[in-house]
């Protein structure tokens, strides 16, 4: 198995890892056009990571006029520009398939939000 | 019957590798050489052309008379020897006993043969085994998997030799003809080729140049990639 890892190592991308399932996240994607090439966004929450290696993938879904739209994408795919984390979320399990039978105010998460130790000298 | 030369491996596994345009390629990672030349059979001594290769190191448990073999060769113990034959005199040439070859042999683009020992699958019906569609599963078909008729009635009287019918399947011997060599990484004695190969990971493995191509072909497929 040694040897996958040695053939793997030189396509992974060290910049893919900064997220976790319930992120909202903006996906870079070069897409062609034509003769032209150009970068494509997809904002959404982060329903799943899976596969390790070179093979790893992960799902973002979003509502896109009305309708949820979901899309995989192999996480170290050189289409792939960068991704953007928007706002990280608690969740309680890696595989959030339940968003997909909620709609509106119920498919929310709630935000998790960095402790920030307030830096102000205490009053005296 | 193999007529080019080849390298005794082991497969490793599978995985991907990513195109340029973001496609995935499925490769086989093959652990392929050093293969030590013991013996050089030629037409006119022996009959046939062919190189025998070792590959991997005994260590131990060699047998007395292998040590002496191996000795009288001036080699290391080997693990796994196999022939690989020739289809002329003439491709012999440039080869001697002791000399190892490696994965250096093939270039990416290459059209190969992989030949390797399938998957045992124990005893299997001829659904699986021999691909025949079965009957309906609902509707009151009253026939699903089973072989039906095997043959006539009292004249023959008896079933036909080589009828197809359930029995152990997988555990032979195949070859996975024109896989293409996506890379070649030769300090870690790898062949990546495009494709499934037969065989469980760390089965022994023959990779081989393409018999079933001309040159001409060969020139053209190399040209498509």
């Amino acid at each position: 198995m040694d040897a996958i890892r040695l053939v793997e190592a030189a396509q992974l991308k060290k910049d893919r890892q900064g997220f976790a399932p319930g992120d909202t996240v903006r996906v870079h994607v070069k897409v062609v056009e034509g003769e032209k090439e150009r970068t494509q966004v997809f904002e959404g929450i982060v329903i799943r990571k899976r596969g390790e290696g070179v093979r790893a993938s992960f799902t973002v879904r979003r509502i896109s006029y009305g309708v949820g739209v979901e899309r995989t994408f192999p996480l170290h795919s050189p289409r792939i520009e960068k991704v953007d984390v928007i706002r990280t979320a608690r969740v309680r399990r890696s595989k959030l398939y339940y968003l997909r039978g909620l709609a509106g105010k119920a498919a929310r998460l709630k935000e998790k939000r960095a402790v920030i130790i307030p830096a102000t000298e205490e009053p005296e | 019957m193999a007529r080019k030369e080849g390298l005794i491996g082991r497969k490793v596994g599978m995985t991907q590798v990513f195109g340029d345009d973001g496609s995935h390629v499925p490769v086989t990672v093959i652990e392929a050489g050093p293969c030590t030349v013991l013996a050089v059979r030629t037409k006119d001594r022996h009959g046939y052309d062919a190189l025998q290769l070792g590959f991997g190191a005994k260590k131990k448990n060699v047998s007395k008379p292998a040590a002496g073999v191996f000795k009288k060769l001036n080699v290391a113990p080997m693990r796994v020897i196999r022939e690989v034959r020739l289809e002329k005199t003439e491709r012999l040439q440039g080869y001697e006993v002791g000399q190892a070859l490696t994965v250096g042999m093939f270039q990416p683009g290459e059209l190969v043969d992989v030949v390797g020992v399938t998957k045992g699958k124990g005893f299997q019906g001829g659904v699986k085994r021999y691909g025949w569609y079965g009957g309906d599963a609902t509707h009151g078909s009253m026939f699903h998997r089973a072989p039906g008729s095997i043959g006539a009635s009292s004249d023959p009287s008896r079933v036909w030799p080589g009828h197809h019918l359930p029995g152990r399947m997988g555990g032979d011997r195949r070859t996975t003809l024109n896989l293409s060599v996506v890379r070649v990484m030769p300090e870690q004695n790898l062949v990546l080729v495009r494709g499934a190969v037969p065989g469980a990971n760390g089965s022994l493995v023959m990779i081989r140049k393409s018999v079933k191509l001309t040159k001409a072909q060969q020139q053209k497929a190399a040209e498509k990639k």
